[in-house]
């Protein structure tokens, strides 16, 4: 018996961290540099024993921190190989300079960052302002819901990555994703090289080709034109998503498009979500629909850089409630999905009523009870809402 | 859906039993979701694990804590001195304990269908682990294969072949007597 064998790979019981590292393994990652933080760890473990038998061949380079690591897959990508490696919450903040750099060279480096909390006060647990707090760095973001979605979007970050020149960053959560195991197909060697051929970086530093890269521009200079250029790869890169995602889908029969649709052809109210709760949403969902016939719908935002407003607009004009629920607060304003789901609303002419809900910070449980809750909160409610806190402790408010 | 919570302390193999167990399971073609308790582990303390199994032709999963579950395994049963280990657990559920006792001797305040199986004089016997610190997980999961009844020996044999790489064999047959040793079927 052994793993089960399916006509495109093998299909294995693996954690969310597992599937990023065999994801790694089958895009041929050439590069690897890491440093250890909980929830991430798993990630790279495997990816070091995978390095240390030979099955991936590959450089795995030890750091001393994540800013260091960014930095060894800067200096290697930009030699023109691909590059791989994987954080959460203060490793991230402490690479944060460097994802500008990897941006502005115009690096196709993949990151895993598996969402965690940010500190103070010290949590391990699912939260997403840390991957939202590299919101504007030039990274293309993707938010998974399921361990398969994580290895087939390490595969699919590459290929547009490279098509583009623009680093990837794919977001699972903490411990919902990264450490639940769960069924996973494994796509064989043979066809992902099909999909993914090797890179070719047209401004690869050589020693036939040496040139000094990222040094001082003045105003005339070209540091507006570069970023002017990252703007156009970033709207390039929208078809190229969806080119990418089409020849994914005839080769492996999985379809992953910027956004997934779920009961969605006659929803009058919309429930926006990304991530792994977003599993939990439909299933009640569904079960409010075949209990009550209510007319709701789900819309998972998967990919947030680039931004579809087009796509997103189209989808939620006519609809008569959308609701916003985020794993995250940009203090001072709200939720950052809520925020750009609205600015994505601005030209619709008959506007749904906009209900942005705040949940689950610091990786507070997510149950179908809440999903029910705040799909009754919002029926009662006929005006736009912008930040509705679900699931405060009044015991911890008052400590 | 089916769901399982695992007790035990910090090594003793709670967290991997709940992912050979997830194997097993979609191995006999089911789709199942295996985690810990999302926390920080430490050897001997209480630690939890948790299972849910969708039958094959589900397709839509919960992604969040187990609190009403249909099973209950306990590895340690000095841990029923410190919690409550049948929190949560529905009418009628079933509760697997590891020890040499028989079900009838062990009482619970509600109506639990109880099982025994003494994993942890199974797992000295084929040295998983030390005596003082035994691993019992292998031994309860094949008692666990006969109360779940959803996946056989032949599934956790394999299960066991993929994810245990040391003490292969000695893990199969502790699993193998419990499955034969089980009390209260």
């Amino acid at each position: 018996m052994g793993d089960l064998k399916t006509k495109k790979g093998i299909k294995k019981v693996l954690y969310g961290n597992h599937a990023v590292s065999y994801g790694v393994k089958v895009s041929r990652a050439q590069v690897i540099s890491a440093y250890p933080i909980t929830p991430q760890t798993q990630v790279v473990e495997l990816l070091s024993e995978m390095v240390g038998k030979g099955e991936l061949d590959a450089t795995f380079v030890n750091v001393e921190s994540e800013h260091s690591a960014m930095a060894v897959c800067i200096g290697a990508s930009i030699t023109g190989v691909r590059t791989f490696t994987a954080t959460s919450a203060q490793g991230l903040l402490l690479m944060h300079e460097l994802l500008h750099w990897a941006a502005g060279d115009r690096l196709p480096i993949v990151m895993a960052v598996i969402n965690r909390a940010v500190a103070a006060p010290w949590s391990i647990w699912s939260d997403q302002n840390d991957s939202l707090s590299q919101r504007d760095t030039g990274w293309m973001k993707i938010y998974c819901e399921s361990n398969q979605e994580v290895l087939d979007s390490v595969i699919l970050a590459y290929k547009v990555s490279e098509k583009v020149f623009l680093p990837s960053m794919l977001v699972l959560d903490a411990f919902i994703l990264s450490h639940t195991a769960e069924p996973v197909e494994v796509p064989a060697q043979e066809e992902v090289d099909e999909f993914l051929p090797p890179l070719e970086l047209p401004h690869a530093l050589t020693p036939e080709k040496p040139y000094a890269i990222g040094a001082v521009v003045m105003p005339d200079g070209p540091y507006m034109e570069l970023r002017y250029k990252i703007q156009k790869a970033m709207e390039k890169a929208i078809p190229e998503i969806e080119k990418a995602c089409n020849e994914f889908y005839e080769l492996f029969g999985r379809k992953w498009e910027f956004v997934e649709e779920f009961m969605m052809d006659d929803a009058d109210v919309v429930l926006i979500t990304s991530g792994a709760v977003s599993s939990t949403v439909k299933y009640t969902v569904n079960e409010i629909r075949k209990r009550e016939g209510k007319k709701i719908g789900v819309l998972r935002m998967r990919i947030l850089r680039p931004f579809h407003f087009e796509k997103i607009r189209k989808i939620l004009s006519g609809r008569k409630k959308v609701i916003v629920l985020d794993r995250n607060i940009s203090f001072g304003l709200g939720g950052i999905f809520f925020n750009e789901i609205r600015s994505s609303l601005y030209s619709v002419s008959e506007k749904p009523i906009l209900l942005g809900y705040i949940w689950g910070l610091g990786g507070r449980d997510i149950t179908p009870k809440d999903v029910e809750g705040v799909i009754k909160d919002a029926e009662k409610r006929e005006k736009d809402e912008d930040i509705i806190f679900w699931g405060l402790k009044k015991e911890n408010i008052n400590l | 859906m089916l769901e399982v919570r695992f007790h035990g302390r910090g090594g003793q193999g709670a967290v991997v039993a709940s992912k050979v167990c997830a194997n097993a399971c979609f191995k006999a073609g089911y789709y199942p979701l295996a985690f810990p308790q999302f926390g920080v582990e430490r050897r001997g303390a209480p630690v939890q694990a948790f299972l849910r199994i969708h039958k094959p032709e589900e397709n839509l999963f919960i992604r969040c804590n187990i609190y009403e579950p249909d099973i209950i395994v306990v590895l340690d049963m000095t841990l029923l001195e410190m919690i409550d280990v049948t929190e949560g657990l529905k009418e009628n559920g079933k509760i697997l304990l590891n020890t040499p006792q028989s079900p009838e001797n062990i009482k619970f305040n509600k109506n639990f269908e109880v099982y025994t199986v003494d994993a942890t004089q199974i797992a000295v016997k084929y040295k998983l682990g030390s005596k003082i610190q035994p691993i019992v997980n292998t031994a309860i999961l094949g008692a666990l294969a006969k109360i779940m009844n959803i996946f056989d020996m032949e599934n956790l044999s394999y299960a066991i072949e993929e994810e245990i790489p040391y003490k292969t064999e000695e893990n199969k047959k502790a699993a193998e007597e419990a499955f034969n040793s089980i009390k209260g079927i």
